[in-house]
C-alpha cells in the first residue's frame, strides 16, 4: 500500500505552500504612504462590456491622480479584481481586498447580484462600498446599509422615465419583452408593479434567455396581442436581436429599451432597426447636445475626451461613468482625511465623507447623500434619448 | 392563434431548427464515425462567425473570399484539433475523451475571448436587410440562406457519404468500426477526416447565421448543447435524420411560446430542448446502452 | 519492517497534516488566506464525492454542481424563509437531495458513457434553470441574501475565522467517512465494478444498486457543501451552479485522482489557488488555462494528476528502497 507516500507528497507541497505563503506574507511591505482602494467588476462573464470600461476608467483616473502628485502627496493605487460576474468569485476578491490588501474602501461590483451578495460582508468588515449596479435593493432598507453607497441610477428611476413619456404620450397599451437575467428580471418587475401608477396596461409579457438568437416567436405572440408600444428590457445584444427581429416581422410599433444599450455596439448590432428606439441614459451620450447651463456639460466634455484619447473614438459609455462617480467619492473623501489614520478609522472617515456629498457633480448625475439616501441621484440626470440615422439625439 | 401567426411561428421555427441542425451535422459526423461526442462542436461554429467578421470587416476581404477562409481556417482546426488532443490520447475511456473535448472546447472559447475580446460583432449580411413576406409572414433573406445552406449542406453531405470511396469509408466505420477495420480501412484516419468535415460544417454553419444571430466569442455554449439535441433526435445516425431532429426542436420550441398553456412562459423555452434530450435519453436509454458495449 | 516504517510515516503524516490545517487561520501564519481555504475545504467535498463517482463507477458527471446548488439552496430557502434552524435546514437538505439523486440514479445508470454525461449535462443544466426561474422561492438571477449563521447555542459561526474550523471539521470527517468506504467490503465491491462489471455481477454484486448509492453519496457531499457555502456567505444565487461550474469540479476531481480520497484536497487546492490567487490578472486566459491543463491531464495523466504523482513517488522509493536492501 502506498497510502504513506501520497502523504509525503502532500506534505511537501504543503510545505512548499507555507514557504510561498510565508515569503508573500513578509514581503508585502505595507506603504503606509499609498492610498489603496480596491475594485471588483466584472471583466469577464456575461456583464464584462460593463466591467470593462469600469476598470478603464478606473485606471484612467488613477493615472490622472498620480501624475499630479497624488492625493495631498500620496499616490493613490486602485487594485482592481475581476468577479466573472460570478456571486462566488466576487466574495473573494472582496475578502481578498479586505483582508489580504487592506484596502480603505471598494469601489464595485458592476452587477446588482454580485452587490447584493457582498452587503453582509462589507457592513461585518466596516469598510465603505460604493456599487457600480443598478438595483435599489443595493442602498435599501437604508438602515441596513450603512456602509453601501451606490452611483447608477435604479432601474426604477428607468422604468420612471419611460412611463412617465408614455404617459405623455397618451399610451395605455404596452408589450413587455424582457430578459432572464438578474438586469432583465429586476426590470420587469418593476414594469409590472409600476405599470398602473401611469395608467398603463401590459398586455403581454414575454421572455427570453442570454443567448437566445431569436426572439421571433416571442414578438408574434406580442403581435396578436397589438400593443401600442413595446418595452424592452435586456442589455445590448439581446435587445439588437430584438430590434432587427422587429424589423424583420415589419413590427412598426414603437420599441422602447433599457438604459443596458447605451453603448455603440447596440446600434452596430442592430444597424438601421435601431433608428427610432428610444431609451434613458445618462447625458454622457448626448453631450454635445447639452447645454453649457447644465452643471454636467463641462465634466461630461471633460470625460467623454480624456476616455476616449486614451480608447478610441466612440468608446466612452455611461457604464464607464458609474465607475467614475464611485471612485471620484473615495477621492473626495481621501482628500479630507487627516494623516496618521489606522486602515479602520481610514475606512470610517472615509464613509462618514461620502454621506455628507453635496452636490457632487458627476457623469450618471448630480449626487447628494444623506444618512437616509444613499444613492442621492438629483432628479433629471437620466435623458430619454431618440437614436435617429445611428446617432443618440436628446428627447426633450 | 392566427393563421398568420402560426405560420410566422413555423418560419421562425424553421430558421432556428435549420441553425440547430448546422450545429448538429458536426456532431453527428464525429459520432458516427469516432463515437466521440465532441463537445468543441459549438466553438467551431462560434470560430466560423468570429473569422467571418475579422476577414470581412477588420481585414476587409471581399466576402466570398472572406466566407471561404474562415471555414478553412475552422478545418484546420478541427484537424489540428484532433491530431493534438484526440490522437495523442492513445486508447483513452469515452469519460477521458468527453473531459479531453469539453476541456478543448474550453481552451478555444477562452482564446477566442482573449483575441476578440467580449464584446459581440455582426457579420455583414449576404444580401441586405429587406425582410420578404410569404404567406402572410415575414423572413430575413439572411434566414432565407440559412435554411438553403442547411438544404444544399444536406444533400452534400448525403451525396459524399454514399457515393465516393472516403464516404463510404466513413459509413463503414459508423456501422462498425471493427469490420471497417478487417477490410482495411484505416480508423485513424477517417477519424481525422470526421473531425475536419465536422468542423467545416460548423464553421460553414456559423458563417452564414452570424449575421442573424450576431456572434461573440462564447456562443458557442448554447448553440453547442442545441445542435447536440438535434443530433440526439436524429439518433447519431445520418445526416438527414439529424437535420430533421434540428428542425424539429426548432418548431417545437417556436410555437410552445405560441400556445399560451398553463405555467409554462417564454421563460422556458430554452429547457425545452433540454427536457427532450432527458426524454430522448430515457427513453432510448436501452439501445444506447447496446451501442456502448458494442464499441 | 517494512509495515512498521509504512504506519509510522502514515500516522506522522496525518499529524503534520492536522497540525498544519490548525494553524492555518491564525494571522500570524496563513490567516489571510482563510477564506480561500474555506472555498478549498468546501470544494474538497464535493471533489471527494466527485472522484468516487467517476473512479468506481467510470462515469462522468457533468451536473455536480446541481446536487451543490441543491444543497445551498435548501437551505437557504429553508432557513431564511421559513425560519427553519439552520442545521435541521441543512439535515433535511441533504436528504432531500440524496433522495432526489436516488429516484433519478437508476434511470440515469441506465446510460453509459456519453450519453449518460449528456444525462448529468442535461440535469444541471434544468436545475439551473429552475434555480433562476422559481423565483419566488430562489430569489431568481438575483439571489437572495440575508442567510442566517450557523450557531450551536449560543456560540456563532460568525467570522471566517470561526467557519473555517467548521468547514475543515465536515471535510475531515467526510475525507475519514470516504476513506473507511473504500477500504471496506463496500469498496472492494466498487473496485470490483471498477475493474469489470461483468464480472463483478457474475460474483453476485448487484452493480446497479452500487452504482446508485455512490451516486446518492456523492449528492449528499456536495448537499453538505452547499449548505456550508450559503452560511459562509449569507448569499445565494444561480451562478456557482451553472455548467463552468460543474467542469471546474471535474477538472478538480481530475486533478485530484479518479478513485483517490484524499487526493481530493490536492485537486480542489491546486485550482482553487490556481484561479483565486494566480490567475488573477490572466482576463479571459484563465478559461483557456483550465482548459488546456484538462487537455493535458486527460491525454498524459487520465487517472488524475494526483495519483500519478502519487505513483511517480513511489516508484522512486521503491527504487530506492530496494537499492536499501541490496546493500
Amino acid at each position: 500500500m502506498q497510502n504513506h507516500l501520497k502523504w509525503v507528497v502532500a506534505i511537501a507541497l504543503i510545505t512548499a505552500l507555507v514557504a510561498v505563503g510565508g515569503m508573500s506574507c513578509t514581503s508585502e511591505e505595507e506603504e503606509m504612504e499609498t492610498y489603496k482602494v480596491g475594485a471588483v467588476f466584472s471583466l469577464t462573464g456575461p456583464a464584462s462590456h460593463l466591467g470593462v470600461p469600469e476598470g478603464q476608467t478606473v485606471k484612467m483616473i488613477v493615472d490622472q491622480i498620480n501624475a499630479n502628485g497624488g492625493i495631498n502627496g500620496h499616490p493613490l493605487e486602485v487594485i482592481i479584481y475581476d468577479t466573472e460576474t460570478s456571486a462566488e468569485k466576487c466574495a473573494t476578491m472582496v475578502t481578498r481586498l479586505i483582508e489580504q490588501d487592506n484596502v480603505l474602501a471598494i469601489i464595485g461590483p458592476t452587477t446588482s447580484g454580485n452587490s447584493l451578495a457582498i452587503i453582509d460582508m462589507v457592513t461585518a468588515a466596516e469598510i465603505p462600498n460604493i456599487s457600480c449596479a443598478a438595483s435599489t435593493l443595493i442602498v435599501q432598507p437604508v438602515e441596513e446599509r450603512y456602509w453601501v453607497f451606490k452611483t447608477p441610477q435604479t432601474d426604477k428611476q428607468a422604468v420612471t422615465e419611460i412611463y412617465i413619456y408614455l404617459e405623455a404620450q397618451g399610451i395605455t397599451e404596452i408589450a413587455i419583452i424582457t430578459d432572464t437575467s438578474g438586469f432583465g428580471a429586476a426590470g420587469r418587475d418593476i414594469l409590472i408593479a409600476d405599470a398602473a401608477d401611469y395608467g398603463i396596461t401590459i398586455l403581454d409579457d414575454q421572455n427570453f434567455t442570454s443567448g437566445d438568437t431569436s426572439m421571433q416567436s416571442q414578438l408574434t405572440h406580442i403581435r396578436g396581442t397589438n400593443p401600442e408600444a413595446i418595452v424592452c428590457w435586456a442589455t445590448d445584444k439581446e435587445s439588437a436581436i430584438v430590434a432587427v427581429d422587429m424589423q424583420t416581422l415589419q413590427m412598426d410599433t414603437p420599441l422602447f429599451c433599457s438604459h443596458g444599450i447605451a453603448n455603440m455596439g447596440f446600434i452596430t448590432g442592430a444597424g438601421d432597426a435601431a433608428n427610432g428606439v428610444i431609451f434613458p441614459a445618462g447625458k454622457l451620450l448626448i453631450v454635445g447636445n447639452v447645454p453649457a447651463s447644465d452643471p454636467q456639460k463641462e465634466v461630461l466634455t471633460q470625460y467623454k475626451a480624456d476616455f476616449e484619447a486614451l480608447y478610441g473614438e466612440g468608446t466612452v459609455n455611461t457604464f464607464g461613468g458609474h465607475a467614475w462617480d464611485a471612485l471620484n467619492f473615495v477621492i473626495i473623501a481621501l482628500e479630507e482625511m487627516e494623516e496618521g489614520l489606522d486602515t479602520a478609522e481610514a475606512r470610517a472617515f472615509i464613509r462618514d465623507e461620502i454621506e455628507q456629498i453635496e452636490g457632487f457633480v458627476g457623469i450618471s448625475g448630480v449626487f447628494t447623500m444623506s444618512p437616509a439616501d444613499h444613492l442621492g441621484m438629483m432628479p433629471g440626470s437620466l435623458a430619454m434619448i431618440e437614436i435617429v440615422d445611428g446617432e443618440w439625439t436628446w428627447l426633450q | 392563434m392566427s393563421a398568420d401567426q402560426f405560420v410566422q411561428y413555423l418560419i421562425s421555427g424553421l430558421t432556428q431548427g435549420s441553425i440547430y441542425a448546422l450545429v448538429g451535422l458536426g456532431f453527428t459526423i464525429i459520432y458516427a464515425v469516432t463515437r466521440i461526442i465532441n463537445f468543441a462542436q459549438g466553438e467551431f461554429v462560434m470560430l466560423g462567425g468570429m473569422l467571418s467578421f475579422t476577414l470581412a470587416i477588420s481585414a476587409g476581404l471581399h466576402l466570398v473570399p472572406a466566407l471561404l477562409l474562415s471555414v478553412l481556417i475552422a478545418t484546420a482546426m478541427g484537424a489540428i484539433m484532433y491530431l493534438l488532443a484526440i490522437r495523442t490520447a492513445k486508447r483513452a475511456s469515452a469519460v477521458s475523451l468527453i473531459i479531453l473535448t469539453i476541456g478543448a472546447a474550453i481552451f478555444i472559447r477562452g482564446i477566442a475571448g482573449e483575441l476578440w475580446g467580449v464584446d459581440f460583432v455582426r457579420p455583414p449580411f449576404f444580401t441586405g436587410r429587406e425582410s420578404i413576406s410569404f404567406l402572410g409572414a415575414y423572413i430575413h433573406p439572411q434566414a432565407l440562406w440559412i435554411i438553403g445552406t442547411t438544404i444544399v449542406v444536406t444533400i452534400l453531405l448525403h451525396l459524399f457519404l454514399s457515393y465516393t470511396m472516403v464516404g463510404k469509408a466513413l459509413k463503414a466505420c459508423a456501422i462498425s468500426p471493427r469490420a471497417a477495420g478487417l477490410v482495411g480501412i484505416d480508423a485513424k484516419a477517417m477519424a481525422l477526416i470526421a473531425f475536419a468535415i465536422a468542423a467545416a460544417l460548423g464553421a460553414i454553419g456559423g458563417v452564414v447565421m452570424a449575421p442573424l444571430t450576431l456572434t461573440a466569442y462564447n456562443v458557442g455554449v448554447m448553440l453547442g448543447l442545441k445542435g447536440f439535441v438535434a443530433a440526439s433526435i436524429g439518433g447519431f445516425k445520418n445526416p438527414l435524420a439529424t437535420v430533421a431532429g434540428g428542425i424539429v426542436l426548432g418548431i417545437v420550441e417556436s410555437l410552445a411560446v405560441g400556445v399560451d398553456w398553463g405555467p409554462f412562459t417564454s421563460s422556458y423555452k430554452d429547457a425545452i430542448a433540454l427536457v427532450v434530450l432527458l426524454l430522448i435519453l430515457i427513453l432510448r436509454s436501452g439501445r444506447l446502452a447496446a451501442e456502448e458495449r458494442e464499441s | 519492517m517494512l509495515a512498521k516504517i509504512k504506519s509510522k510515516w502514515t500516522y506522522l503524516a496525518i499529524a503534520a497534516l492536522l497540525v498544519f490545517l490548525i494553524l492555518v487561520p491564525f494571522d500570524w501564519f496563513l490567516g489571510q488566506y482563510k477564506g480561500l481555504a474555506i472555498f478549498i475545504g468546501i470544494s474538497t467535498m464535493v471533489t471527494v464525492g466527485l472522484c468516487l463517482l467517476m473512479g468506481y463507477t467510470g462515469q462522468v458527471s457533468l451536473g455536480q454542481a446541481a446536487f451543490y446548488g441543491l444543497g445551498a439552496y435548501f437551505s437557504a430557502v429553508l432557513s431564511k424563509t421559513y425560519d427553519v434552524n439552520p442545521w435541521l435546514a441543512m439535515l433535511i437538505a441533504a436528504i432531500a437531495t440524496g433522495g432526489f439523486a436516488y429516484v433519478i440514479g437508476y434511470p440515469i445508470f441506465r446510460l453509459r458513457g456519453n450519453y449518460l454525461a449528456m444525462a448529468t449535462l442535461g440535469l444541471g443544466l434544468i436545475m439551473w434553470i429552475l434555480f433562476r426561474q422559481l423565483s419566488q422561492f430562489t430569489g431568481g438571477p438575483d439571489g437572495m441574501a440575508g442567510i442566517p449563521y450557523l450557531s450551536i447555542g449560543s456560540f456563532v459561526f460568525d467570522t471566517s475565522f470561526k467557519r473555517y474550523f467548521l468547514v475543515w471539521f465536515f471535510c475531515l470527517a467526510i475525507l475519514l467517512i470516504s476513506q473507511n468506504i473504500v477500504q471496506s467490503r463496500t469498496g472492494r465491491a466498487l473496485r470490483a465494478i471498477h475493474g469489470s462489471e461483468a464480472a463483478a455481477e457474475s460474483i453476485g454484486i448487484n452493480v446497479a444498486q452500487f452504482k446508485v448509492k455512490i451516486f446518492v453519496l456523492s449528492a449528499v457531499y456536495a448537499s453538505l457543501a452547499g449548505s456550508l457555502f450559503v452560511h459562509h456567505l449569507r448569499f445565494v444565487s444561480p451562478q456557482p451552479f451553472d455548467f463552468l461550474a460543474s467542469v471546474k469540479l471535474v477538472v478538480m476531481a481530475v486533478i485530484g485522482g479518479l478513485a483517490s480520497v484524499w487526493g481530493a484536497i490536492f485537486g480542489a487546492g491546486t485550482t482553487r489557488i490556481l484561479s483565486d490567487e494566480l490567475l488573477l490578472s490572466f482576463g479571459e486566459w484563465d478559461i483557456a488555462i483550465y482548459g488546456l491543463i484538462l487537455m493535458l491531464v486527460m491525454i498524459f495523466t487520465p487517472e488524475g494528476l494526483f495519483v500519478k504523482l502519487k505513483d511517480v513517488f513511489g516508484r522512486l522509493r521503491l527504487r530506492h528502497s530496494e537499492r536499501g536492501a541490496e546493500s
